[in-house]
């Protein structure tokens, strides 16, 4: 079905990136072989560092003609094993498209290169006291792979995800040709949406190769209440509830006390407070100091009429970062804790989240498996992580199937989805498909074929 | 054991601009705080007061609205606290602030410890500390790393001598400036913060001091003047070394070398 990457093939991509980026061999780090999701490997046949437009659009004349696989990639930090170019082929990473080209004050639109990385767009706005609203924690994340994941993060809440801070995109289409989906426009009526289409299709419709974002006035205060209550059913049962104070949170996230452990041994640095079982992490944000307070202050009483034993005002920036740091860190410190993890990143709706995570502890006690978690509790969408430990092989696999099946079991019954932001790419898939069933699948499917009819880009992904 | 921490109200953001006119810092706008490096004095002594029993004060000099950092320290769990605030003591330097605060001092309560910061992120200069303890004629340690233990009388702290850590036995009374980061400071709460009750808060002024020379005090009493005050320079010059690991040791080496750095 694909061709073989020859001589030939190579000498071209050569002539189109130079030499010195395009690796074969032993030349490719091992790391190409897999993102941050594990269990899923394979190295490319060939990896090309692009730097333009253009290189892509002539590398893809030739992998189209020629039928072979393309998958790309910005910094490798997926969860779901989309950037694993599991049919082989040439592996494309964008990391040298990494430049910040315009910021147009008259529409507060920035245009950028896939390669920036999320915290670069998110200094430079605010060095231009304006802010990228989408948050991910992965702040080393490129922008390229924000957009093909549709990645939320924290500031959900009030501020939306990646796909409404994207104007328009150029693309490059799987033979090559070169277009520009949207415009820098606040309204658009004109026809389906390709830009949509081609933000969260994790590379397998068209590879994005500039973007024009939106951004917003940086709001010009902001904090946080830190709430600890006496257990995690008393805190996620008052997450529904902050709602219904009508103030709208920028982030509201859960944590519990054994993921804070976890993540003061990890950075080797204590939390401002470990003696309550669970917390919840809430910011606020405005343009003025007393609405800011107002809206504090409001949450606070309403956390404390619902029983939250105190709340904790995190409001100058060295406590901010004692406390966002922490919060940061917990993926890497529960891998840390732990032999090997898998994640299960569901999005429920937002009034049923206390249900699901109580769901998530039975689970843990019926399989005898640490299940720890934490997330963004305002936008329902729950980081769950099933912990090796110790178990042997077997016993690995059949927890974590049976895990997933139920898990993903309960969130669809609950209203919820299969991925609230890290993507469905190798390793959701199942699990997709069994929660859509089959006409939407064969949608997908047959969109993807309008977009890619030889399925040369990131094949084995999402839906095929 | 009644333990007394000095803080101090300095500006919010640690970007404060300085009118080019004047050289002074252009405060109107801009949030204030209390100085990051009091936190670290504040955690001592509430861990202190947990463990060993007690009450934790807080003091601070400055205009009448400095009450708001003193709130934040009754929020975070210190008991009462005092302002000393007078048109008398401005533009006080570090060593008429001392004489302001050990006057404040005698007249606020007996302490066993009082606890400061290593410095102020506005002042920088780390010397009232070791100032107010000379008024006071009590001892002083600077760059109290931890607390051991208190026994008998003592305390018992290892302190940095920047090459070497030294640990000392101090009779109380005492004071100590502890360094940075030697704990987390704990939140303050707004539990607490709502309930303040007005009488927690003590001011104090000129007349109510037992010294009323006012040359002791404020601009008259400082041994230094400020002639100017700026921002540091920011030096944003870059080099960038590639190669090897030898090749970019060897270009580093001879970039300090010729830049007669070593």
């Amino acid at each position: 079905m694909y061709n073989k990457i020859n001589e030939n093939d190579i000498k071209t991509l050569c002539g189109i990136v130079g030499e010195g980026d395009v690796l074969v061999g032993a030349a490719i780090n091992p790391d190409y072989s897999h993102d941050e999701l594990g269990g899923i490997e394979r190295m490319p046949d060939v990896l090309v560092r692009a730097t333009s437009t253009e290189q892509i659009s002539e590398i893809m004349k030739l992998a189209y003609e020629r039928s072979i696989p393309v998958t790309v990639r910005g910094s490798g930090t997926g969860l779901v094993g989309s950037a694993v170019p599991v049919e082989g082929g040439i592996l494309l990473e964008t990391t040298k498209m990494n430049k910040i080209i315009a910021l147009d004050r008259d529409t507060l639109t920035v245009t950028v290169q896939p390669g920036v990385l999320l915290m670069e767009l998110a200094a430079f706005a605010e060095e231009n006291d304006l802010l990228y609203p989408p948050d991910p924690g992965e702040k080393s994340a490129t922008i390229g792979g924000n957009i093909s994941t549709n990645a939320g993060g924290m500031r959900a809440v009030k501020y939306g995800v990646t796909r409404d801070y994207v104007r328009s995109l150029t693309v490059v289409m799987p033979n090559g040709e070169i277009l520009k989906l949207g415009a820098t426009v606040a309204k658009n009526s004109s026809g389906y949406s390709l830009k949509d289409l081609v933000i969260g299709s994790e590379g397998t419709l068209a590879i994005i190769t500039e973007a024009v974002l939106k951004l917003i006035p940086l709001p010009k205060f902001s904090v946080s209440l830190l709430v600890p209550f006496a257990d995690m059913k008393s805190a996620i049962e008052a997450v529904p509830k902050i709602f219904t104070s009508k103030v709208i949170p920028t982030a509201i996230e859960y944590m519990s006390r054994d993921t804070i452990l976890f993540s003061e041994s990890y950075l080797g640095k204590k939390f401002p407070d470990t003696k309550n079982d669970a917390y919840i992490l809430l910011t606020f944000d405005g343009n003025t100091e007393a609405q800011v307070e107002s809206d504090m202050s409001t949450v606070a009483e309403l956390c404390l009429s619902i029983g939250a034993l105190d709340a904790y005002i995190v409001d100058t920036d060295e406590r901010k970062k004692a406390v966002w740091s922490a919060r940061g860190a917990f993926l890497e410190a529960i891998k840390a804790s732990t032999t090997e993890m898998d994640e299960c990143d569901v999005v429920v709706p937002v009034n049923k989240i206390d249900e699901f995570i109580k769901f998530t502890h039975s689970l843990a006690k019926e399989l005898g498996v640490r299940i720890p978690s934490f997330g963004h509790a305002g936008d329902g969408n729950l980081h769950i992580y099933i912990c090796r430990d110790d178990l042997d092989d077997e016993a690995w696999e059949n927890v974590l199937n049976n895990a997933f099946d139920r898990m993903y079991d309960t969130a669809a019954k609950l209203g919820g989805l299969v991925s609230g932001e890290h993507g469905i790419g190798y390793a959701k898939k199942k699990y997709l498909k069994s929660q859509y069933g089959q006409t939407p699948i064969a949608l997908m499917m047959g969109i993807k074929k309008v977009f890619d009819e030889k399925n040369i880009l990131n094949p084995g992904k999402i839906c095929f | 054991m009644n333990i007394l921490v000095c803080v101090k109200q300095v500006p919010g953001s640690n970007n404060v601009e300085v009118d080019p006119a004047t050289g002074v810092l252009k405060r109107n706008g801009i949030q204030s705080k209390i100085n990051p490096y009091d936190l670290y004095g504040i955690e001592t002594a509430l861990c202190l007061a947990e463990q060993y029993g007690g009450n934790v004060d807080c003091i601070t000099m400055g205009p009448p609205q400095a009450k708001a950092v003193i709130n934040e320290t009754i929020a975070m769990g210190a008991s009462h606290g005092a302002v000393l605030s007078d048109r008398k003591f401005a533009g006080a330097d570090v060593l008429a602030t001392a004489y302001t605060l050990s006057q404040g001092i005698q007249k606020f309560g007996e302490y066993d410890l009082i606890i400061c910061g290593k410095q102020t992120t506005d002042g920088d200069t780390a010397q009232v500390g070791a100032e107010i303890s000379e008024y006071l004629s009590i001892p002083n340690v600077s760059n109290v790393l931890s607390i051991d233990e208190i026994k008998d009388g003592h305390i018992y702290v290892t302190a940095s001598l920047d090459d070497k850590n030294v640990k000392m036995r101090v009779s109380l009374p005492c004071l100590i400036s502890v360094d940075a980061d030697i704990n987390t400071p704990r939140l303050p709460s707004y539990k607490i913060k709502k309930n303040i009750s007005d009488n927690a808060v003590e001011f104090f002024s000129f007349n109510d001091f037992d010294d009323q020379d006012e040359k002791h005090y404020g601009l008259a009493g400082s041994a230094t003047q400020v002639e100017r005050i700026f921002p540091p320079e920011k030096n944003d010059n870059k080099y960038s070394i590639s190669g090897t690991s030898d090749e970019q040791a060897t270009a580093i080496f001879e970039l300090l070398r010729t830049k007669k750095m070593i």
